[in-house]
């Protein structure tokens, strides 16, 4: 049974605002949020991203110099903080799933708009809170982990406004996942089968699963913190007999999901890109889908790998370290598909392509240097070194903003009806993958060789391969201005893009661009087969649609 | 056709298989090796290195050929070939690696117990006899605790007390209280670990050990130095402000120098 929604049961367009005023108003039209989410997310990603160059100005020499101990805990924190619950988990999910997920099951709008639009405007007072705390009297400064004792020792605070902030974004990350399991599992258009969906769906499906199930834990995880820091309970303080280790189970609980919150949809995004632009269909649609599942039942059973020096008994340590390993063959059955993609397609090395390839490349190392962290006698050397600090950089950035990016040069023709500047983002992707690589591979050796995770000053042996690092992150910084430009630029000026500049056979591109509110003049079109590229048969795209 | 390209594949992947184990006993990453631990550490490391390096050279190696073989060349329209999979390759790359995986599990619980990592934890009855219920858990050792807590065994206990942001050092044999580790070289020592405030991690990168140091929770480290020298403790959590700056070393004596140290220190603090 699917349940099919007439427009008349949507709110009446004219109470929405129209024009750009349309972006800053609590509007219900899913695209709408979709964007809010992109541009919201992107202003924060500027601001962890400027946090992330202090860090690196501050890491040129070996000694504290360029601001006091007490600030560089902080930026530390709100850095990882902005990063993950501001800019990847709200764009790759909030982001592409909003604008996306109705277009792919063929509904006019999410299952509850008005859900959704609470949870996106949840994210701007949260965001702004935590960073005015700096402000008020000083961040939180325990790391975006926020282990106690460390977090019931600093500042009251700013630690009480961080747990505030996380609480509201968590929310409004739940909010979101209820939405999308929703939307994907009841409002189907008639006769579209769920393994018909395009892969991106089913990402979103698994990665809502795993929002839902597991950021309620943190969510009372945070509560028992402030209980400890406001009421002085003693839940995880071991002077009133709480127990720290407690707390670190129930954070990662949540936080080794959260690494799956922020790929998941990044590979269901690529899923979607790579085949539209190497002309052929996506390799091994089953098993892609069997993969993400295999990921979400695994990514639950895994937390314990983030705490082998914690003391924890050796039998957990074998069954953490197997489950962990194991996460690898799903992934690598979605690398090696993908790879299997471009094989024998007609590729166009496009900026959206490069992305694509480039987060292939950077994430098949992150993997590898995984596969090795989950192994605890290995771990137990590198464990909270820069060796942990490249790895989950090739994770989140190698593999999630390269996917942000890569989806924002492939959607931004849909979103405003204008094409980006191609050789402006070649350029971009150039400067991005090497700032990238230069600022990431040596922090492997660093911290095989004995360089802990945030520290504002180290060992004077590791300066060089630091100012290396730094000078890698310059590169990462100025590659945004290329970006900027070409957004900037394409937005007033850019070649105009057409319905669908790529001829692509997913629905989103089967109506014009932008899209009318409620996405279709007529019917949703019915794409059974929405990747349906090749020579086998070759007719026009457009009628094989049926 | 099928004949050449089923060489070219398997030429490439002995070049690559090659060149993988060539990377890893040629690119050398890891600090001195100082403890007994220490070559069993790198022993895995090397490893995971071959390994690691053949998948990512591999993988890497498969996508740039593809995006230039299969690249569209100007004027060019159409599609690429009509392939929506292929069960055989499938089973292929899912056996693969879960071999793969299942291998370097396996092999890496064996380097972890030949480390002394499986131990069973023990109640600690040399310090807290009168109270039995008292947990002290075993980190990675080079030998079983049961054996560093018996009459006969050579283990030298040392008690550390870690506070922020120092490394207080206490030798019960002699009563010293020392900033920093001095131990004599091919002796085990067992460290026993607790902290007074928050959370910090005992680590010294040449005996590939790390150890969190864990307010209510003492934890007991077994180490056996292979190398005399001095070198750097390290604390790896994140414990405040001066975190970065937490640093001591351990010295790491000949017994006989160790002794010396010994006797001069004990005259003064008792």
């Amino acid at each position: 049974m699917t349940i099919s929604v007439k427009p008349s049961n949507s709110p009446p367009e004219k109470l929405q605002p129209t024009g750009w005023l349309k972006y800053l108003s609590f509007s219900l039209d899913h695209k709408v949020i979709g964007l809010q989410y992109l541009v919201c997310g992107f202003l924060f990603y500027l601001i962890g991203g400027s946090l992330a160059g202090a860090i690196r100005v501050e890491l040129v020499s070996p000694l504290s110099d360029f601001m006091p101990r007490e600030v560089y805990n902080q930026v530390l924190t709100l850095h990882g903080t902005i990063m993950i619950f501001l800019w990847i988990v709200p764009v790759v999910n909030g982001a592409f799933g909003n604008y996306l997920i109705p277009f792919y099951v063929g509904a006019r709008d999410m299952a509850f708009p008005r859900l959704n639009a609470v949870a996106f405007w949840l994210i701007p007072p949260s965001g702004l809170m935590l960073i005015t705390s700096y402000f008020i009297n000083g961040a939180a400064q325990s790391g975006w982990t926020a282990y106690p004792p460390l977090s019931i020792t600093t500042p009251a605070a700013g630690q009480i406004i961080w747990i505030l902030s996380v609480l509201l974004l968590g929310g409004s990350s739940i909010f979101g996942g209820i939405n999308f399991i929703a939307t994907i599992l009841k409002l189907r258009r008639p006769g579209l089968k769920l393994m018909q969906l395009p892969m991106y769906c089913w990402a979103m499906l698994g990665t809502s699963i795993l929002v839902v199930l597991s950021t309620p834990v943190l969510a009372g995880t945070l509560i028992l913190l402030s209980f400890d820091i406001v009421a002085h309970t003693g839940f995880f303080n071991p002077s009133l007999g709480g127990n720290v280790i407690v707390y670190q189970h129930l954070f990662w609980f949540y936080s080794h999901p959260a690494v799956y919150i922020m790929v998941l949809p990044a590979f269901g995004l690529v899923s979607e890109i790579l085949p539209i632009h190497s002309r052929k269909p996506l390799f091994g649609y089953t098993t892609m889908v069997f993969s993400i599942m295999g990921i979400v039942v695994l990514g639950l059973v895994v937390w314990a790998h983030h705490m082998f020096t914690s003391g924890t008994p050796p039998w957990m340590r074998l069954f953490f370290t197997i489950a962990t390993a194991f996460i690898a063959v799903p992934t690598g059955i979605k690398f090696f598909n993908w790879v299997a993609t471009l094989w024998g397609g007609k590729i166009s090395l496009n900026a959206a392509m490069l992305f694509s390839c480039g987060f292939i490349i950077n994430f098949v190392l992150g993997g590898i240097t995984g596969v090795a962290l989950a192994q605890v006698p290995f771990d137990v050397h590198v464990h909270d070194t820069y060796f942990v600090v490249a790895h989950f950089h090739y994770i989140v950035y190698g593999g999630s903003v390269f996917v942000i990016f890569s989806s924002i040069y492939h959607w931004f023709p849909k979103f405003t009806g204008k094409m980006l500047n191609e050789n402006l983002g070649r350029f971009h992707f150039i400067i991005t993958f090497i700032g990238f690589n230069l600022c990431f591979a040596p922090q492997h050796w660093l911290g095989l060789n004995g360089m802990p995770r945030r520290v504002a000053e180290y060992d004077p042996q590791f300066q060089l391969i630091n100012q290396i690092s730094s000078v890698g992150a310059l590169l990462m910084a100025l590659s945004t201005l290329p970006f900027l430009w070409n957004i900037f630029q394409s937005s007033f000026y850019g070649d105009d893009a057409g319905d669908n500049p790529w001829n692509a056979l997913t629905p989103e591109w089967l109506t014009s661009s932008p899209p009318p509110v409620e996405n279709w003049k007529g019917e949703a079109p019915l794409v059974l087969e929405p990747y349906g590229y090749g020579e086998k048969d070759s007719k026009e795209p457009q009628e094989q649609i049926k | 056709m099928p004949k050449l390209s089923a060489i070219i594949t398997l030429t490439s992947s002995l070049i690559l298989g090659i060149g993988g184990v060539w990377i890893a006993y040629n690119v050398d990453m890891l600090p001195v090796s100082a403890s007994i631990n220490a070559p069993v550490y790198d022993e895995l490391y090397r490893v995971l290195f071959i390994i690691g390096c053949i998948l990512f050279i591999g993988m890497t190696a498969l996508v740039i050929y593809s995006l230039i073989q299969f690249r569209r060349r100007p004027g060019e329209t159409g599609d690429g070939i009509n392939l929506e999979g292929n069960i055989s390759l499938e089973i292929f790359w899912t056996a693969v690696p879960a071999i793969i995986v299942l291998f370097v599990g396996l092999y890496s619980y064996d380097i972890y117990d030949r480390m002394g990592g499986m131990q069973p934890l023990m109640h600690d009855h040399s310090s807290q006899m009168d109270n039995q219920a008292e947990r002290v858990w075993g980190g990675i050792g080079s030998g079983p605790i049961e054996t560093s807590l018996s009459k006969d065994s050579p283990s030298l206990p040392i008690e550390l007390n870690a506070m922020q942001f120092a490394f207080i050092f206490h030798y019960p044999k002699g009563d010293i209280i020392s900033g920093e580790l001095h131990v004599p070289v091919g002796r085990e020592v067992s460290l026993k670990m607790e902290s007074k405030d928050v959370i910090h991690a005992f680590w010294v990168p040449q005996f590939r050990l790390k150890q969190d140091v864990i307010p209510g929770q003492p934890t007991i480290l077994n180490f056996t130095p292979t190398k005399t020298g001095s070198f750097p403790i390290v604390c790896a959590e994140l414990c405040g402000p001066y975190h970065g700056g937490m640093r001591s070393n351990v010295i790491v004596d000949e017994q006989k120098d160790f002794d010396s140290w010994l006797k001069e220190n004990s005259k003064e603090s008792i």
